[in-house]
């Protein structure tokens, strides 16, 4: 731990986000990725924070569209880490995280682009020995080292979890949307340069990468000795109609036969 | 049932002998009932009479039914066995040459589908090569409820259990499959690839052990140009590409991945740890479940939904209901667009395609768009005044009658219901 981190911890709350460019899944333009975004917001939302955007990767045309739309949610400055086509950024990444440690550090779960394993974050946390944790949908309070959090569960359920800092939160797509990003803002944000030597993904270079073909979907196989009970399985309606109709029942009767329905699929609470 | 033929000599005296007087019967017997046309003649050999096939029709001809009804019935007839059910064959391996481990979700303690498919993946790793098989070990944390990991294709069962695994604990569970690969050191590691299951965990693991994973695996292939034997193909950049890799010894598989097992039954012998695993600092505590406001989940995550259409008279009354149920809340196209509710809330084509498990349809007549809208959803109930309406066919349950009565009579019901415990345990 740096010796400045007893300062910052009594001060604004340091949290860096990790930006990647996105591309839109139908136009396949860079645009900002959408996890990545929901992160800026949730780092928007917390009071009283120093916030840095970090992206690492190449800076060209494509990049500059991307990062313009997180400039134009209302952030200052992208600091860019220029690397070459190709090159494996955890290095980079790792390398300026222990050059200036943020408290919290926030990221997508997973990069539109490229292998899109959703690796990183969990590499970076290994490394710099923080905790990690996915499937964040909200941060409830930050106060004395320990982060209180929300993790989104299947069906729009919640569950908090309390985080000792420094910590690597990724982002789940049931955050809170982004705010839209304006043009102005977007003009006059900066991107400030900073050099990290590249290293080579070689693996990365060494695998086929095609354009993904519709996966072959699963037939219902039906194991019966005949074929004509296969023929029945085959050739049988999906929805087998004949629900239960209440035709002349009293508004009493029918709320009793829909309460206990719903009290035998357990959704009453 | 037992396999021995019994025989009766004196029936199949009459079988041969046409002019018995009670040939006819006995042969209807033999056959199944519908026709006589095929028994069992003394030697064991199956007697035919063509020209007993197929039955009279009603304008006089002969009508032979070739659907297989009569063949069906004949099956299920006292006189003969019937076919021994598909029966799994079990399978021992004492003596694998490696270890295929897979750490199974297992949501709500038992397995999933996702599961069965990694299974059946770990599976065509560990029996690619019959003269050495390998065992697929299944590492199992906490308490679960299923029995049939056997039938899933798992030959050796870890099972961890402890406080340390309940809940939220990625951190001890990491702990426990380095323990893992320590003492075992399988060959292949697989994981399903789950949002806060098997991928998390997998990611962690792959990261400790310091490997390079295969993530949103959906296909592997023999092949013998790449190292290891094994292509795999997965799912990158958000699904835009597929990447072709040789599999690594770590891999998180997409549903679907491969078939799971259907014909074996596997021994699922349970093994433990050598090494009792160490006492860990966590660093992530779980704070449990959060109660959600029901009103504010997304549409089409929602767990059961009250939606409304043009049917409903009174939107109050509407709103009251859906917030005693403790639903959350959808619409009809009508009612969206008369302003009841806003578009975000809409269901059906144009709306939002809901995977509710209960959906409560309020005079809702049920436009096709509507009914594609909820085909997801396992239990549909109506409430209607019309009884001829598209939606009382889809529904599982359809109340006919004015949606306003019911619905209030429905509110009374559950708020008395809960209120009774806290009068009992007052009076108790």
């Amino acid at each position: 731990m740096p010796p400045d981190a007893s300062i910052s911890q009594s001060g604004a709350l340091d949290v860096a986000v990790l930006v990647s460019v996105g591309r839109h899944p139908l136009t396949a333009r860079p645009r900002r990725a959408d996890q990545d975004a929901r992160a800026v917001e949730l780092a928007l939302g917390l009071a009283g924070t120093k916030m840095r955007l970090i992206h690492a990767g190449q800076h060209d045309a494509d990049s500059d569209a991307a990062l313009s739309g997180y400039l134009g949610m209302g952030v200052g400055e992208i600091a860019l880490i220029e690397q070459e086509p190709g090159a494996d950024v955890t290095v980079a990444l790792i390398e300026a995280l222990r050059a200036a440690p943020p408290q919290l550090l926030l990221a997508g779960s997973r990069a539109e682009t490229g292998e899109g394993s959703g690796l990183l974050p969990y590499l970076l946390a290994e490394t710099l020995g923080w905790p990690i944790v996915t499937g964040l949908a909200a941060i409830e309070t930050v106060e004395a080292g320990t982060a209180s959090v929300l993790q989104a569960l299947p069906r729009g359920q919640r569950r908090r979890l309390r985080i000792r800092l420094p910590a690597v939160l990724c982002v789940d797509p049931a955050a809170p949307a982004p705010r839209q990003s304006a043009f102005g803002p977007a003009r006059r944000g900066e991107l400030t340069l900073e050099a990290q030597p590249s290293v080579a993904d070689t693996a990365w270079a060494g695998w086929d990468v095609q354009p993904a073909r519709p996966r072959p979907r699963r037939l219902k196989l039906v194991k019966a000795a005949s074929a004509r009970d296969r023929f029945k399985a085959a050739a049988a309606k999906a929805q087998g109609g004949g629900g239960r109709v209440l035709d002349e029942a009293t508004p009493e009767q029918g709320a009793e036969a829909i309460f206990k329905l719903l009290k035998d699929e357990g959704v009453l609470r | 049932m037992s396999e021995i033929v019994r025989r009766d000599p004196r029936r199949e005296w009459i079988m041969r002998n046409r002019l018995h007087p009670e040939h006819l019967e006995v042969l209807a017997e033999s056959g199944g009932g519908s026709s006589p046309c095929e028994w069992p003649g003394p030697n064991g050999l199956m007697r035919r009479d063509p020209h007993a096939v197929g039955f009279i029709g009603p304008h006089g001809l002969r009508r032979i039914d070739r659907s297989g009804a009569q063949q069906a019935h004949a099956a299920t007839s006292p006189g003969r066995p019937a076919e021994p059910a598909a029966t799994r064959h079990h399978v021992e391996i004492e003596s694998p040459a490696f270890l295929v481990a897979v750490a199974p979700d297992l949501p709500g303690g038992r397995l999933s589908s996702h599961d069965r498919d990694v299974l059946g993946l770990a599976r065509q790793l560990a029996d690619a090569d019959p003269d050495n098989p390998g065992a697929v070990l299944a590492v199992v944390f906490g308490d679960h409820r299923e029995s049939g990991f056997g039938e899933a294709g798992v030959d050796r069962l870890l099972h961890l259990s402890g406080d340390g695994f309940e809940g939220y604990a990625p951190e001890a569970r990491l702990a426990a499959l380095v323990a893992v690969e320590r003492e075992f050191a399988p060959r292949h590691w697989l994981l399903p690839e789950s949002t806060l299951g098997g991928g998390e965990l997998g990611r962690r693991l792959a990261v400790r052990l310091g490997e390079r994973p295969a993530t949103h695996l959906w296909k592997i292939e023999a092949s013998t140009e790449v190292a290891g034997g094994w292509l795999a193909t997965l799912r990158g950049a958000a699904e835009r590409v597929d990447i072709h890799r040789a599999l690594p010894r770590l891999a998180l598989a997409l549903a679907e991945c491969a078939e799971p097992v259907s014909e074996a039954c596997h021994a699922a012998r349970s093994v433990t740890l050598d090494q009792p695993l160490p006492e860990r600092l966590t660093r992530i505590e779980d704070g449990g479940a959060v109660a959600v406001d029901p009103a504010g989940v997304a549409l089409a995550e929602a767990e059961f939904i009250l939606a409304g259409g043009n049917g409903v008279g009174d939107w109050d009354d509407f709103h009251r209901t859906a917030q005693a149920l403790g639903a959350s809340e959808g619409a009809s196209r009508v009612a969206v667009d008369d302003g009841f509710m806003p578009r975000h809330r809409q269901v059906g084509a144009s709306g939002t395609w809901v995977t509710a498990r209960v959906y409560v349809a309020v005079g809702i007549s049920g436009a096709i768009q509507h009914l594609q809208g909820i085909q997801r959803c396992e239990t549909v109930i109506a409430i209607n005044s019309d009884p001829g309406c598209e939606m009382v066919k889809r529904a599982d349950l359809a109340v006919i009658g004015d949606a306003g009565e019911i619905l209030a009579a429905l509110v009374e019901l559950t708020e008395r219901t809960r209120h009774q415990p806290e009068e009992n345990r007052d009076a108790a």
